[in-house]
């Protein structure tokens, strides 16, 4: 499926300093609804480039990265339960630098 | 949107509407009160919030000039905008002006001072920059070639607070402000608690005009309303003391949207001994700028630089010109030679 990632607040410096990828995620075999817990695994592999420690902590991301589904805070939608589907627009953004 | 309420059925349940005006589709969680609210409740909000800290505190009266200090990061942007947009709906009556601090650091300042020459045409304010290589005849970039990685955040942190100074009587202004966070201070009161430094609350105290927002909300609403801000961390600060008490503090937070405020009312409610010697505010002998020392911060450690001795006026090993008093304090006793021999000229948010 087709989906929008965008990396703010310093956090596109870990994927080459790209803020918005047009990424094509395919579905784990097996799987029929992609969740975003499958794709904070997928993106730490497929797009992070450096120092996943910044974007990741256990298996979600680290605390003060924002992550809004479609403009709406996962927190309302379920964090990694959330289900992702075909041309949304995931945003991350990390609070962690200075003002 | 039709998207969004068919994700939030498979949450679980029917689509739950804003708590403020259970019309719209809330869109993140108020971490004080964690109501959900939408997007347009939650700029109301925002906004209310900041107005009502400068309400109640009295910060500003009709006709004053008001210097905004803008770094171009967010939290700066966040108030430039805001505070203009209040003083245009509120009819505060100010005299809006951005004031920028150039402290020489190639790759970082001067890609952040474009933000702001940005917003100075944006928000329509006169924009001032005043540089430390004018006023100190040093940039950032050759105190580090000098001293290198370690304590190079003195340096810029003492000189940019007088240089904030500076920039305010230079445009003559009634008040300086400057854009913090919820999440900064309370770092700042933990950090200062780790360290003992029991002074420094003084400057917690004068720095409540600040907005009691956090991160979260302040990024959220700069993102929202794409506000044009410059986002990368100085080159010259990994800065690890104060990158500890953010993790704890973030991992708090997840525990208990509430913990960020929580720490700052304990620093606010902080009770100090009434034998403990508070610094007192004073002029420095050289420059004429705030002190609590014969000579200010600025002048020890500038002092230090132009002898060639960049270690003058960093942590207890002082000498030069206040090192009159560091004998006095000695025999004063311990207790006070350990409060005193923190300085309090730098702010560290």
């Amino acid at each position: 499926m087709q989906l929008t990632l965008e990396f703010g607040g310093g956090l596109e410096l870990l994927c080459d300093s790209e803020k918005i990828h047009k990424v094509n995620v395919d579905l784990p075999n097996g799987v029929e609804e992609l969740t975003m817990k499958d794709l904070l695994s997928w993106v730490r592999t497929n797009v992070i480039k450096e120092r996943p420690e910044m974007f990741i902590k256990g298996d979600t991301v680290r605390p003060g990265v924002l992550v809004l589904v479609n403009d709406c805070d996962w927190e309302l939608s379920g964090q990694l339960e959330t289900t992702i589907e075909d041309k949304d627009v995931i945003v991350f953004i990390s609070t962690l630098h200075g003002g | 949107m039709e998207k969004g309420e068919a994700k939030s059925k498979k949450a679980g349940g029917p689509p739950r509407l804003c708590c403020i005006c259970n019309e719209r589709r809330p869109v993140l969680k108020r971490p004080k009160t964690l109501q959900q609210i939408c997007r347009e409740c939650f700029y109301e909000v925002f906004e209310e919030e900041i107005h009502q800290v400068i309400v109640k505190n009295r910060l500003f009266k009709s006709g004053e000039r008001v210097a905004i200090g803008a770094s171009g990061g967010k939290d700066s942007t966040v108030l430039a905008y805001v505070l203009s947009e209040l003083n245009r709906r509120h009819s505060y009556g100010l005299d809006l002006f951005l004031l920028s601090i150039d402290e020489g650091i190639t790759g970082y300042r001067d890609d952040s001072l474009e933000t702001v020459k940005r917003n100075e045409l944006q928000y329509g304010l006169p924009l001032q920059i005043l540089s430390y290589k004018d006023l100190y005849g040093w940039t950032m970039d050759d105190i580090v070639k000098m001293i290198g990685l370690k304590n190079n955040c003195t340096f810029c942190g003492v000189f940019r607070r007088q240089a904030l100074d500076r920039g305010a009587a230079l445009l003559k202004v009634d008040k300086l402000v400057t854009g913090h966070n919820a999440d900064d201070i309370a770092e700042t009161v933990l950090l200062n608690i780790l360290r003992g430094d029991i002074a420094r609350y003084v400057y917690i105290y004068l720095f409540l005009i600040m907005l009691s927002l956090g991160y979260i909300m302040i990024h959220t609403y700069a993102y929202f309303k794409k506000l044009d801000y410059f986002s990368t961390e100085c080159i010259y600060s990994p800065n690890a003391y104060r990158g500890f008490a953010r993790e704890f503090i973030k991992d708090l937070e997840r525990l208990r949207p509430r913990a960020i405020l929580d720490i700052i009312k304990s620093g606010e409610d902080f009770r100090i001994a009434t034998t403990t010697k508070m610094p007192e505010q004073g002029t420095c002998e050289r420059c004429g700028y705030i002190s609590s020392q014969k000579w200010c911060k600025a002048c020890v450690l500038l002092e230090g630089l132009n002898r060639g001795l960049p270690k003058m006026g960093i942590g207890r090993a002082r000498g030069g010109v206040n090192g009159g008093d560091h004998k006095k304090e000695t025999k004063a006793g311990s207790t006070v030679k350990s409060l005193e021999s923190k300085q309090c000229g730098s702010l560290d948010f």
